[in-house]
């Protein structure tokens, strides 16, 4: 197992290398740059512009740009073109702003996909089955920003609350309750939002998944011998149906990123998603290219921890 | 996939089922409510592209770029007002069915012309992803053992997938497609560029089990040219599961592109697509709802009808359920 890890370490290195070597050379080699940013600027001498490609090593050749890039950030050194504030503590602090939004996204959609697609394969072909189906499929189908903006307009219509941004105006001399109470209310909805999606996708495989299970021998078996009814689902079948998933927890990290982008402009929500889409608009490469390689390595350690964790979870795979 | 699995239902009282896979498809398909729906959207979005590509383009019917000043954010089924008429901008049925926009231009008309541009945008995303995929995992499938050097192409296809899937796709979208200049082109191809990961790892797969199966080996004791075997006789047997995930990959696609014209990235005016008709109506959400309700159910509509035929296509290419008599 100990060499496994180091292994598949090794070459995660290697892909996140080729990872960054690509993801800086679309950057870089895309036309348009930070020193054309705001064309129209009158003030904006060439001289000016000259300058500015100096101190963002632009002129040098891209391996050597791609080289600072990867010393200063290793070294921390890295500074956004934009305000020149070091990148890693800027993506930090809009990280922990998006910490939250993620953690309750994430346990909404593992917590309510697991029953409601448990039910639909338990109840086969009734009528919560098919429904459920449709549902599923129409909230699949769904313009995320459209449908935000339906329940934007539902709820403050209906409960005459406020749900942009992460507190109410006016609420910082409230006492605690109520100032959690509505940090909770600001946070619920955005991240059902962003739960939607996820949710009816999940529940789909969860029910496929357990159908497969429930028509096995084993089950049957288990019938037979008089395992109550409720036993044979959570029980045995739950427990091999749970499997695949996994590998699913691998494929979370790299969401905090780049799933977010369109909730956090909607509901004005400062964290990483927002960062990158100003990143993007100012053409802040340093901002752009540190976030890039964050999700890289975020989705690399995901499908390194599901590996292992496949190995732990099922005696039949072996890692030699 | 070669021989559909009729083995056990030739006797009885049962027709014997045709031969042919897409005959077999068909057959299952028909018997799935939700995804005969979902065809049947997309054969009137088809014709409403056809029609809306020829009626806007070719032979002006409907103008989307008319713009009319006095009747602006008219509700829909409103009639023009008769100075309008005079200049002969009014719309050819008579009435703005969908209703007009802050410009007062058409917004029928929009989206008609709108329903070639989302759909073509669709498909040939799609087309570029799927031809990358099959083409990399046929590759990786058919000569992954040759080796290139230390390492084999199976490993070098493959490590490049991995490469692909650890870029953020949607953030990695949205970055190509703000630094490039804005064109539709840029964003099908960039869509495309990005969303081929998956077909690869089905054709591979598809492919390695199909290399040790008789009717190839049969074919390479033929004799047969490489090009014949894989493009005759391996593609069309691999296509099943990429067929589906195209299907789906649409729908993806157009709900792609209507979150980028969210973020001010889809399309630019005057092209109408109906990601950005529904961008643009999200401002006046209150005071002309029909901008924003009638390009969001479309898509809606649509991108519903492609998943219902892609998970229908699915289940219907599902062997073990083709097996049930």
């Amino acid at each position: 197992m100990g060499s496994f890890i180091l292994r598949s370490l090794g070459q995660r290195a290697l892909l996140l290398f080729f990872v960054s070597v690509i993801a800086h050379s679309v950057v870089h080699l895309a036309p348009g740059e930070p020193s054309e940013v705001d064309p129209n600027n009158p003030r904006m001498k060439p001289e000016d512009i000259a300058r500015i490609r100096a101190a963002f090593h632009l002129d040098d050749p891209l391996y050597l740009q791609y080289a600072y890039w990867i010393r200063d950030l290793f070294t921390g050194e890295l500074k956004t073109f934009k305000d020149s504030q070091p990148v890693l503590p800027k993506i930090w602090r809009r990280f922990l702003i998006s910490l939250p939004l993620f953690f309750t996204t994430t346990l909404l959609v593992w917590g309510l996909s697991f029953p409601t697609g448990i039910q639909a394969a338990v109840r086969r072909g009734s009528l919560y089955d098919r429904g459920s189906t449709v549902v599923a499929y129409a909230l699949i189908s769904i313009p995320g920003f459209f449908l935000a903006y339906l329940i934007i307009m539902w709820v403050v219509a209906t409960f005459e609350l406020p749900v942009i941004g992460r507190r109410t105006f006016g609420m910082e001399e409230a006492s605690a309750l109520y100032r959690t109470m509505d940090g909770i209310w600001h946070l619920v909805i955005p991240s059902l939002m962003g739960a939607i999606g996820g949710i009816a996708a999940l529940s789909r495989y969860v029910r496929s998944q357990m159908l497969e299970v429930i028509g096995q021998d084993f089950v049957r078996t288990a019938r037979a011998k008089g395992v109550p009814e409720d036993d044979v689902i959570y029980r045995h079948a739950l427990r091999n149906a749970l499997l695949p998933f996994v590998t699913m927890f691998g494929f979370l990290l790299p969401g905090l990123i780049g799933g977010s982008v369109i909730f956090e402009q909607i509901f004005a929500w400062p964290g990483l998603g927002r960062l990158g889409y100003e990143a993007i608009l100012n053409r802040d490469f340093p901002v752009i290219l540190t976030l890039n390689f964050i999700a890289a390595v975020l989705t690399l350690l995901g499908t390194l921890v599901s590996d292992v964790l496949y190995a732990v979870v099922d005696p039949r795979i072996r890692y030699d | 996939m070669a021989a559909p699995g009729d083995l056990g239902v030739t006797s009885g009282v049962e027709p014997p089922p045709s031969t042919s896979l897409a005959g077999e498809v068909w057959r299952l398909l028909r018997r799935d409510p939700l995804a005969m729906a979902g065809l049947g959207v997309l054969v009137l979005l088809l014709l409403a592209a056809v029609l809306g590509k020829l009626t806007t383009e070719v032979v002006v019917v409907f103008d989307p770029a008319a713009v009319r000043l006095p009747d602006k954010l008219l509700p829909p089924l409103s009639p023009p007002s008769p100075q309008v008429v005079a200049e002969g901008l009014a719309p050819a049925t008579g009435r703005y069915l969908f209703g007009t926009d802050d410009l007062g231009r058409d917004v029928f008309a929009r989206m008609l012309q709108g329903a070639s541009v989302s759909l073509s945008i669709g498909f040939v995303a799609v087309g570029i992803s799927v031809a990358i995929g099959i083409l990399l995992g046929g590759l990786a499938g058919f000569y992954g053992n040759l080796r290139l050097g230390f390492i084999t192409v199976d490993t070098l296809v493959m490590r490049f997938v991995d490469v692909m899937l650890c870029f953020p796709t949607f953030f990695l979208i949205l970055t190509v497609v703000a630094l490039l200049p804005p064109s539709i082109y840029n964003i099908m191809v960039v869509i495309g560029l990005t969303s081929w990961m998956g077909t690869a790892r089905f054709v591979r797969a598809e492919f390695l089990a199909l290399r040790e199966q008789d009717f190839v080996v049969a074919a390479k004791a033929l004799g047969l040219p490489e090009r014949r075997i894989i493009f005759r006789h391996m593609v069309p047997n691999a296509v099943a599961p990429v067929l589906v995930s195209a299907t789906i990959g649409v729908a993806t696609a157009i709900l792609t592109e209507s979150a980028l014209s969210f973020l001010g990235f889809g399309v630019q005016p005057p092209d109408a697509t109906w990601g950005n008709i529904l961008a643009d109506g999200k401002g006046f959400i209150f005071d002309a709802p029909w901008l924003f309700f009638v390009p969001g159910i479309a898509i809606f509509a649509v991108v519903l009808a492609f998943n219902l035929v892609g998970e229908g296509l699915r289940e219907a290419l599902n062997p073990r359920l083709r097996r049930r008599p």
